[in-house]
């Protein structure tokens, strides 16, 4: 039947267990409201679990002339200045206590030769910035918060994915229909405010780093209950994924690799990404693979070396190369960490320790030995700089008491986040959401829950069941929704095909809602899959309106049809809404004048 | 292309050892691993299987199962290294209560790491941060790499054979207090938790974590035997004890 197995009750609600949710159950813990925690998966097997890499805090241990004004004009210009700046000004100036703070609660960074945090290079960042434990930082950062947040009476519940929000008569977050993943029982939530942080929706598409629970939950859920997204165009392809075996394609080989000095190679061998450098990047570009080797080699004085461009850059470079036919035998190129041994001695062990997960990952997945020889890598969908609207300070979005933070929020990156600042954003916005959800909790009392929204939820939830095998395969409407995203609203976009995808998408819509599933509800997976189609569908259709409107090339949007970037552009983001039909509608929402003392900033920095 | 079967556990309710194998057929192709196969199964054949994972990249540590009679994970385990003539089983881990097929209950393990007493730093120094040297950190580092897979306590012999969950911690627990006893910034002590609460000396170091740890952690070299050893000197050794009469300590 209709009804709730159960009802609980708190003054603040974390939707994910991701860095982000963490920090901020862990925050609003702290701030002494009661806290329950929702995640999808078990407690620490969040997609942050993969970030490689490092974060980025401009501490300065590797080199003295970092700052957050550097590290600011960095991620605007990485996200071609149409970034909420205030985020970007907080991220700056906020993530080296956040950083520290980590070590306090047990994080253990590898060390430079002074006993400080070591800082690694990454792509668009100036100077060394990446905070990092060898290539798994992630899990460093999420076994961290993890072990910080049990002691602190953070009511976690596992394995629980959220169907709908609810709103009070008056349009206030009031809380949430969730089922358990073990029985298939629905539960109640009612909080007096509710922070989203799903992460991302990279199960989109067909290639992606993104495990199975990056379906947009929290885009979809805030953009069903009437909050505002900005960005969805704005997709980040990472340039380097495995492309062989077919099984293991999308999977993510990290940035450190090119920032250990690992290079980029066409069929031909030659190093392709010296021949294309964007302009506003070739004063701090190096100018032949000698510098940029001394880069590598942490020398002050030399530029970095091209590979180390942003994302979106590479990714398109790698994208021309495989098109005009100079790609690997897998339909990659090859990134090669293995040729360091002319550099320097005991090369093997070297790469061993400083890349010690992709050694593993492709010794085992691919039978590959990066330390002698080159891997194959192609783009793959990895992270959505678009996302819920929110307030640069508290993390609100449109909707009074919804708080977004970590991925699902958009703002920070502007049409491309740099490498590195997507950990750095979990704790800095994860934060400020959590302290500023349990400030909102405080302030106001509890909202009422309507029952009936309740009951709708879980009617709608349970649809699927009652058309049981007379219905679609839920597997094979995600599967011909990923084929159309990846073919139509990829990494080269064009006006007629993205027509065509949302065409499809308006059929892929009438396939959802005719899926069928039979058997229990227990731990159901094609069940699973049926309801999450809808998070599906919703951003995607999301990205493919938004990316239609934006008549230019910025970031991670490439159209092949606008392919220059257009100044008309820089003055707003693409704002998408739930219509009064249900369907997507698009506007533009301008962005707010940058003050002069920030003006300042990115003009000092930009020689 | 070549085509395998698979013999996969389906649980008939949630009491421990009510189910039976499932026998499926279908082609693999280059390249793949368990994982793969049991959700190309799922997606044709039983979209009502059950199978928890995440990340497919040996790094989150959820897909945990028993792989011809071994524990492993399922999405590190190549089809190319099994032999594709006979049968393949997948099972659940089976020193947890089953919940669903090849799915079963961990949260024991969660309830475990809250008995442990929590990391407790040092002050900082001067200058607001604390220095360690990269040599004096690589040890604990080792036993953060842990992915939380629980293979280690599916295959330990106290839990596995003796049952004894309500007093053992376990090697995953042991790997993750040795991280806090080994962190030159804690100041906290577990030993007496270590042998009273934790009962670290049921532990007879036959290795087999060590062997199944999907991270090559030197769970019983590196983290066990040291733990042993710090027990041992506090607690029986004469001298120490002798000493401890005398000072009173």
């Amino acid at each position: 039947m209709a009804t709730p197995t159960s009802t609980y009750t708190y003054d603040v609600l974390v939707v994910g267990a991701g860095g982000a949710g963490l920090r901020a159950a862990i925050e609003a813990a702290n701030a002494g409201v009661s806290v329950g925690l929702i995640c999808k998966s078990l407690l620490g097997k969040a997609h942050t679990v993969m970030a490689e890499g490092g974060m980025a805090a401009s501490m300065g241990h590797n080199d003295d002339r970092d700052n957050w004004r550097v590290h600011f004009a960095d991620t605007m210009r990485g996200g071609q200045y149409v970034n909420n700046w205030r985020m970007a000004e907080l991220h700056a100036k906020e993530a080296p206590d956040r950083v520290r703070e980590l070590e306090g609660w047990g994080a253990v960074f590898d060390r430079t030769p002074d006993g400080r945090i070591n800082q690694r290079n990454f792509g668009g960042h100036r100077y060394p910035r990446l905070a990092h434990v060898g290539d798994r930082t992630g899990l460093e950062l999420i076994r961290t918060l993890q072990d910080h947040t049990v002691y602190l009476g953070v009511t976690v519940h596992m394995e629980h994915t959220v169907v709908e929000l609810l709103l009070d008569g008056s349009g206030r977050a009031a809380g949430c229909v969730a089922y358990d993943r073990e029985k298939g029982r629905f539960h109640t939530f009612a909080a007096k405010a509710v922070v989203l942080a799903t992460g991302g929706v990279g199960r989109a598409y067909k290639i992606t780093s993104n495990s199975w629970e990056g379906t947009g939950d929290g885009h979809a859920l805030a953009y069903r209950a009437g909050a505002e997204l900005i960005d969805m165009e704005f997709i980040q392809f990472h340039p380097t994924g495995m492309v062989w075996p077919p099984s293991v394609r999308g999977i993510l080989v990290t940035e450190g690799v090119r920032g250990e000095g690992g290079i980029l190679k066409n069929s031909e061998g030659r190093r392709f990404m010296f021949d294309d450098i964007p302009d506003n990047y070739k004063p701090q570009t190096a100018s032949d693979p000698e510098e940029g080797w001394r880069y590598v080699m942490q020398d002050k004085s030399a530029r970095r070396p091209p590979e180390l461009l942003t994302r979106d850059h590479v990714a398109r470079c790698i994208n021309r190369e495989v098109k005009a036919g100079r790609g690997s035998p897998h339909g990659g190129v090859f990134l090669d960490i293995a040729w360091i041994k002319e550099k320097i001695k005991d090369s093997e062990a070297h790469i061993k320790r400083k890349l010690p997960s992709m050694y593993h990952q492709f010794k085992e997945l691919a039978d590959l030995d990066i330390t002698k020889e080159p891997m194959e890598v192609g783009p793959t969908t990895h992270y959505i700089m678009g996302g819920i609207r929110v307030d640069g300070d508290s993390q609100m979005s449109t909707l009074p008491g919804l708080f977004a933070a970590g991925e699902c929020a958009s703002g920070i990156n502007g049409a491309n986040r740099l490498g590195g600042n997507s950990l750095s954003d979990l704790i800095v916005f994860g934060k400020r959401a959590g302290e500023y959800a349990a400030a909102y909790a405080r302030d106001n009392a509890q909202p009422r829950v309507d029952e009936s929204a309740v009951q709708r939820a879980i009617g709608d939830a349970l649809a699927p069941f009652e058309r049981g095998d007379k219905g679609e395969n839920p597997y094979k409407v995600q599967a011909d929704l990923q084929e159309s995203m990846q073919a139509l609203v990829g990494i080269v976009r064009m006006e007629n095909e993205m027509q065509e995808a949302v065409q499809r998408i308006q059929g892929f819509k009438e396939r959802a809602g005719r899926v069928g599933v039979t058997g229990g509800r227990e731990y159901h997976a094609g069940w699973h899959t049926a309801l999450d189609l809808r998070n599906l569908l919703a951003v995607s259709e999301a990205i493919a309106k938004s990316a239609i409107e934006r008549k230019e090339s910025r970031g991670g949007h490439f159209r092949e049809d606008y392919p220059e970037k257009d100044p008309n552009y820089a003055t707003f983001n693409i704002m998408t809404k739930r219509g009064p039909d249900g369907s997507v509608q698009v506007s533009r929402a301008p962005l707010p004048p940058m003050p002069d003392y920030l003006k300042e900033v990115i003009e000092e920095q930009k020689s | 292309m070549a085509l395998a079967t698979f013999k996969i556990w389906r649980t008939h309710s949630s009491e421990p050892g009510d189910g039976t194998f499932q026998e499926f057929q279908t082609e693999v192709s280059e390249g793949m691993v368990v994982l793969d196969v049991v959700h190309k199964i799922q997606a044709e054949q039983a979209p009502d299987l059950a199978v928890r994972w995440n990340c497919k990249a040996g790094k989150c540590g959820s897909c945990s199962a028993e792989i011809n009679g071994k524990p492993r994970l399922m999405c590190m385990t190549r089809m190319s290294q099994l032999n594709l003539f006979d049968p393949i089983t997948v099972e659940p881990m089976r020193t947890f209560p089953p919940i669903k097929d090849l799915v079963t209950d961990v949260s024991w393990n969660f309830r475990v790491k809250k008995t442990i007493r929590k990391f407790l730093p040092k002050q900082k120094e001067a200058d607001g941060t604390w220095r360690m040297a990269q040599k004096d950190v690589d040890r604990v580092q080792e036993f953060r790499k842990c992915i939380e897979c629980f293979l280690c306590q599916d295959v330990c012999h106290v839990l596995r054979d003796h049952n004894k969950h309500d007093e053992f911690a376990g090697p995953r627990f042991f790997v993750y207090a040795a991280n806090l006893e080994m962190n030159p910034l804690d100041t906290d002590d577990r030993l007496e938790d270590l042998k009273d609460k934790h009962n670290i000396g049921y532990c007879n170091i036959t290795k087999c974590c060590t062997k199944v740890c999907p991270e090559h952690i030197h769970i019983t070299d590196n983290a066990i035997i040291p733990l042993k050893e710090r027990v041992v000197t506090r607690f029986y050794d004469p001298v120490t004890r002798l000493l401890r009469m005398v000072t009173g300590g």
